[in-house]
């Protein structure tokens, strides 16, 4: 909003003194306080979490002494590793489809539409409550007598994954100088080649942006995929959830600090990345 | 999806029925998945609402304005309103923790606002559910908060803590909080400091300069955060259900229960309806008052 920071209230101005002094306009100190206090806050949870993935006792509460033995005994355990797969196949499958849907989706709309009906629904998963699309997604396929599984849950993620690919990529398009591929086209490639040879190369900044993006969200998922799995085809949000419910081992510790590992690495790559792509321009 | 004129591709010449075949091979695909898998998804939900349960789930398709005549109930009404005060109290609160945050950063120097930034995205990477579990360990009566409590004798028995309504709030602030900080900070960053400047040179002191010229120019950001927060705290019914306990029911954990264990799909669909548009029209109605912030600004 630029034209918003042109006239300041006039209010202020009736409040002129004379002798006031040019000052430096300071933030006081309080406000780093609350800032630190808002960070402890923030990250309280995660770091007792992380200490008490050391704890040497099968009590989740009481500080025993340094161990590392969770580690270990977390790829042992059945159930986690099998939610790991999951997770992993769905986020794969998800990702796949919506980079493909998603890509598509956001060079015709940015080509071959006005208005913005087609952009709205593209982008409407990403609004709509997950609550919403998971029990719409259940009584589709409780219509149509789809067996639920994981790829009943690869389809559900790939609906809110396209929306956000779709958007990272359209915005990318925004970007894109339209007389590159002008130019292609007037020294005589079609189309089709015009797009794989001048603007997808282009556009793979975004594309595989949007792809983590859609693959990290996957990951995390949890209310989609509880409606539309079978029990039997759990994800590790789902594990993690049933085992909240009915009982937590210590191996949960070790998996949260692991990946808190895992984001912190991709979100610091992600930066990296974004900083590499937008420099280079 | 209107074929663009030729006029934006000079020099390409291609028939009419090619013209139309580009732009349905490139939207076609997508727009038939999001067609099949989220408008059919939603619409049926909002066919079943006019019909009976089935037994086990599922549908009878007799014609029944039920649904909608129990919703009506006290003991619904109930928590749809109790969903919405929990959801505004979430909201106020993660207002009034984050604005100071967002303040805070947008002061830093450039290379400190990006680490401050990530520290704030950061917690909202980390697996939903694991936050969630974090809180019990913090809030449980053997848990850490009522250990420290009794070190530091301010307690001899341990304060129930989780499992209450205040529990979900905090875990529920805790949970989108983040997304109250970037909006904010948005809106703040893009604000010119020389006004703040002009404002205190001119004799306003800080807390005149910060109510006269900064909050107000913030406000969108803040409305625009206040969405982002209320919008998941309504729906969310994993928190209240972990961390409170299942004592206090929100509008969320009565979608999931009738879907998943009542078994009374109609009604389910009803509320999951009811759920959404209420969020669709707070929606608008923040579109609405920002834009006549926008204007307001414009023409002062």
């Amino acid at each position: 909003m630029p034209e918003t920071s042109v006239n300041p209230p006039t209010a202020v101005l009736r409040e002129v003194e004379p002798s006031a002094r040019p000052r430096t306009v300071r933030r006081p100190r309080g406000i780093l306080i609350a800032l630190w206090l808002g960070y402890v806050f923030l990250y309280l949870p995660i770091l007792v979490v992380v200490i008490m993935s050391f704890n040497d006792s099968e009590n989740l509460f009481v500080w025993r002494g340094f161990s590392l033995r969770w580690y270990p005994e977390l790829f042992s355990d059945a159930a986690m590793m099998q939610g790991l797969g999951n997770t992993l196949i769905v986020a794969t499958g998800a990702t796949a489809i919506a980079t493909v849907l998603g890509t598509l989706l956001a060079y015709g709309i940015h080509r071959y539409t006005r208005g913005g009906l087609i952009r709205a629904f593209a982008i409407a998963p990403a609004i709509l409550p997950d609550l919403l699309l998971g029990i719409g997604l259940l009584t589709l396929f409780a219509l149509l007598s789809v067996t639920l599984g994981l790829h009943s849950v690869v389809i559900a993620h790939a609906v809110f994954a396209t929306a956000f690919v779709t958007a990272i990529v359209l915005a990318r398009m925004a970007s894109l100088d339209p007389s590159l591929e002008e130019a292609s086209r007037d020294l005589g490639a079609g189309p089709v080649r015009t797009f794989v040879r001048v603007t997808l190369p282009q556009l793979t900044p975004g594309i595989i942006a949007g792809a983590l993006l859609a693959f990290t969200l996957s990951i995390d998922e949890f209310v989609i995929a509880y409606f539309t799995t079978a029990p039997t085809q759990p994800t590790l949000p789902i594990v993690i959830y049933t085992m909240v419910r009915f009982g937590v081992t210590p191996q949960v510790n070790a998996l949260a600090s692991l990946l808190l590992l895992v984001s912190i690495v991709a979100v610091i790559a992600a930066q990296r990345l974004t900083r590499l792509t937008g420099s280079s321009k | 999806m209107t074929p663009t004129s030729s006029t934006t591709t000079p020099g390409v010449r291609v028939g009419s029925e090619r013209r139309a075949l580009v732009p349905a091979a490139l939207l076609g695909p997508g727009v038939l998945f999001l067609i099949v898998f989220m408008a059919i998804p939603v619409g049926l939900l909002a066919f079943y609402t006019f019909f009976k349960r089935g037994r086990f789930g599922g549908v009878v398709f007799e014609f029944t304005f039920d649904n909608w005549i129990k919703l009506t109930e006290p003991l619904y009404l109930g928590v749809i309103g109790q969903s919405i005060g929990l959801a505004l109290i979430v909201t106020v609160l993660a207002l009034l923790i984050g604005y100071p945050m967002a303040y805070a950063i947008a002061g830093l120097s450039p290379k400190w606002r990006t680490v401050a930034l990530i520290a704030i995205v950061l917690p909202f990477w980390t697996n939903f559910l694991i936050r969630t579990y974090a809180w019990i360990l913090l809030l449980n009566n053997a848990g850490w908060v009522n250990q420290w409590l009794q070190g530091l004798g301010l307690t001899d028995a341990p304060i129930s803590m989780l499992y209450t309504p205040q529990a979900i709030v905090v875990g529920l602030v805790y949970m989108y909080l983040p997304l109250m900080v970037l909006p904010l900070y948005a809106s703040l960053q893009q604000l010119d400091p020389a006004l703040r400047e002009a404002a205190t040179n001119l004799g306003a002191s800080p807390w005149r300069a910060f109510r006269t010229v900064t909050l107000p120019l913030s406000l969108p950001g803040a409305l625009t955060g206040c969405i982002f927060v209320f919008v998941p705290a309504m729906s969310n019914f994993v928190i209240p259900e972990l961390i409170g306990g299942g004592k206090t029911i929100m509008v969320g954990n009565l979608v999931r229960d009738q879907f998943l264990s009542a078994r009374d799909w109609p009604f389910g669909a009803t509320l999951a309806l009811v759920l959404t548009i209420l969020l669709v029209l707070v929606i608008l109605v923040q579109a609405a008052v920002s834009r006549r912030l926008a204007q307001g600004a414009r023409n002062a």
